[in-house]
């Protein structure tokens, strides 16, 4: 009996101690991003400024990073979330011949290291002379967004109820006012967090957009990496943390809004 | 799989009349697989063909033409030993200790807080929130923390009675760290979908047949779970072989840590020796293929998405 109280206390304490590990490094880049430091360097606490909050742009050189990104990002994120939305939906709804080699194909590209990503693509552009920069970069990261679309479409077609279809197709709706009507807005919040998903992936992304960027280009994890040999300047902290705070309001807004939804459903039960 | 945490609500099985055939299913596909043709699996096929390039007969710097020639595979092969031992060596234990971490984790969040829904989700965002924040600023992070000078580093050498000497920042530890770290969301992610999914009727029977809850996790839970360790590991376990980053010396790492990734990338971009770039990669993609390989013969090809 003793010993079950103990598992009982010990699980949860794991878990806590699992889930500051997993924060200790957000915390401290967004304490650091409130850092009053100077020069370039954000190593050593100097005291709290809400400075580098009110002039993100103080450094002309991070926020055209971010600029370029935030292109990077919305563009790869718009193709990769149609590509994969159609696959999703196929894989799910349609039975056809080869499936199982195209779960494989699909599959490939979340097991393959980044590093043989970019050089792979890096020698395809290479072996073509074909000039890197903005087009290389989105074609690369449409790629690797596209089956992390598909697997969290797929998800939620997979909860979707055929019926529903089958009824809007009985009650004489043409298969294009079935998809727009029925299928399209009860697939919408998978296809939302898919492409959410895609464009945290690619904002991101270093290792491939590094081989694949040429010369000019700098995103804004390039201009991270490049900087962390000198010191990263807090403007990176304080957009970084931005973005932390905005991701996380959107994803715990939807599990508030949706806990909220099925309550009301069960007190209508 | 792996990334089905992301989604709200758990899969039903699909009713049979809806899987319909035909010409349509073509167009929802094609875009997409000849989109993965041409940027996937031509760039492999290009890695390949760089890979038995040969120099200018001029000499000229990063200067190659189509032929081929080997010598860069043995050129890799054997002058990258260490670093190809260090990957798979850092990979292994990195893997082992995020599923140590993980596999409680999720059982706490999967099926300790299965009556508190919200509760639930909130957690679950806590772990992909690593996610939401740069990459590299996470690894700069711990680089910050691991300083010689750090207040941390100074508590644990008191602890310890160490002297000055004693450093972690640039250590094989500290680079397994950092791996640990960047990659743990993808072990937790698959294994709380599989143990969301558990049937806990399963193992209230199993305690009713006297088992104990050792046995009850050894026979019962872990073989159920099995699917989320395996693409766990997976999901894990190979990115973490082509990482460069956490080994980076301007990172965690020193120049005695450089992993393949590292190799690649310097031959790639600094020093333009594309052929042994481009062998090295495709070494370390043949050796995941014979992984994958052995996963799919194992458990099929519809648990993988």
């Amino acid at each position: 009996m003793k010993k079950l109280r103990l598992g009982r206390f010990a699980l949860p304490l794991y878990s806590v101690i699992a889930l500051v590990y997993l924060l200790i490094p957000i915390v401290y880049t967004i304490a650091f991003s409130f850092n009053d430091s100077q020069g370039r360097t954000n190593t050593i606490w100097q005291g709290f400024t809400l400075d580098k909050w009110m002039n993100v742009c103080a450094r002309p050189d991070v926020c055209a990073s971010v600029g370029t990104s935030l292109l990077i990002s919305t563009v790869s994120t718009l193709v990769a979330t149609v590509l994969g939305t159609a696959v999703a939906i196929a894989l799910v709804r349609y039975s056809f011949k080869g499936r199982s080699l195209v779960s494989l194909s699909l599959f490939l590209p979340m097991a393959t290291p980044e590093v043989v990503m970019g050089a792979g693509l890096a020698a395809l552009f290479f072996n073509l002379n074909f000039g890197q920069g903005y087009l290389t970069v989105i074609l690369a990261h449409i790629m690797f967004c596209l089956s992390f679309v598909v697997v969290t479409v797929k998800a939620r077609v997979q909860t979707l109820d055929p019926v529903l279809e089958e009824a809007g197709a009985d009650l004489y709706a043409s298969p294009r006012q079935v998809f727009w009507r029925i299928t399209f807005p009860l697939l919408l919040p998978g296809i939302v967090s898919g492409a959410l998903l895609s464009f945290v992936l690619s904002f991101d992304d270093f290792i491939i957009t590094y081989f694949n960027a040429g010369g000019a280009l700098v995103t804004f994890p390039m201009f991270i990496y490049v900087a962390a040999a000198k010191g990263v300047p807090a403007e990176v902290n304080v957009i970084a943390s931005m973005v932390f705070l905005l991701a996380l309001v959107i994803v715990i807004g939807t599990q508030v809004a949706s806990n909220i939804r099925q309550k009301r459903l069960n007190t209508l039960k | 799989m792996a990334l089905a945490g992301f989604s709200s609500a758990a899969p039903k099985p699909q009713a049979a009349s809806a899987l319909k055939s035909g010409r349509f299913v073509w167009v929802l596909l094609l875009p997409g697989l000849l989109y993965l043709a041409m940027f996937f699996m031509v760039p492999l096929v290009s890695l390949l063909i760089t890979s038995v390039m040969t120099p200018d007969p001029s000499g000229a710097y990063g200067i190659y033409n189509y032929g081929f020639d080997l010598s860069a595979y043995q050129h890799v092969v054997v002058d990258y030993l260490p670093q190809i031992g260090r990957s798979f060596l850092y990979a292994f234990a990195a893997t082992v200790i995020a599923l140590l971490i993980s596999y409680p984790l999720a059982y706490f969040v999967g099926i300790r807080l299965r009556t508190r829904p919200l509760i639930q989700k909130l957690t679950l965002t806590l772990v992909i929130a690593p996610f939401f924040i740069s990459f590299l600023l996470r690894t700069i992070a711990w680089k910050q923390l691991f300083a010689d000078n750090a207040p941390a580093m100074t508590f644990v050498r008191n602890l310890f009675h160490l002297d000055t000497t004693f450093h972690f920042l640039g250590t094989p530890g500290a680079v397994v760290w950092g791996l640990v770290y960047n990659f743990i969301p993808f072990m937790t992610l698959p294994l709380y979908t599989s143990l969301e999914r558990l049937d806990l009727r399963l193992l209230e029977a199993a305690g009713d047949l006297y088992a104990t809850p050792a046995a009850v996790f050894r026979r019962v839970t872990l073989p159920l779970t099995m699917p989320g360790v395996i693409s766990g590991t997976l999901l894990t376990f190979i990115p973490i072989t082509g990482d460069y980053v956490n080994a980076s010396r301007d990172f965690l790492g020193a120049s005695d840590t450089s992993m393949i990734g590292n190799m690649v990338q310097a031959d790639y971009l600094q020093n333009s020796d594309y052929p042994a770039a481009s062998a090295l990669s495709a070494v370390l993609m043949a050796v995941i293929l014979i992984i994958v390989g052995i996963y799919v013969k194992r458990t099929g090809t519809e648990d993988l998405l």
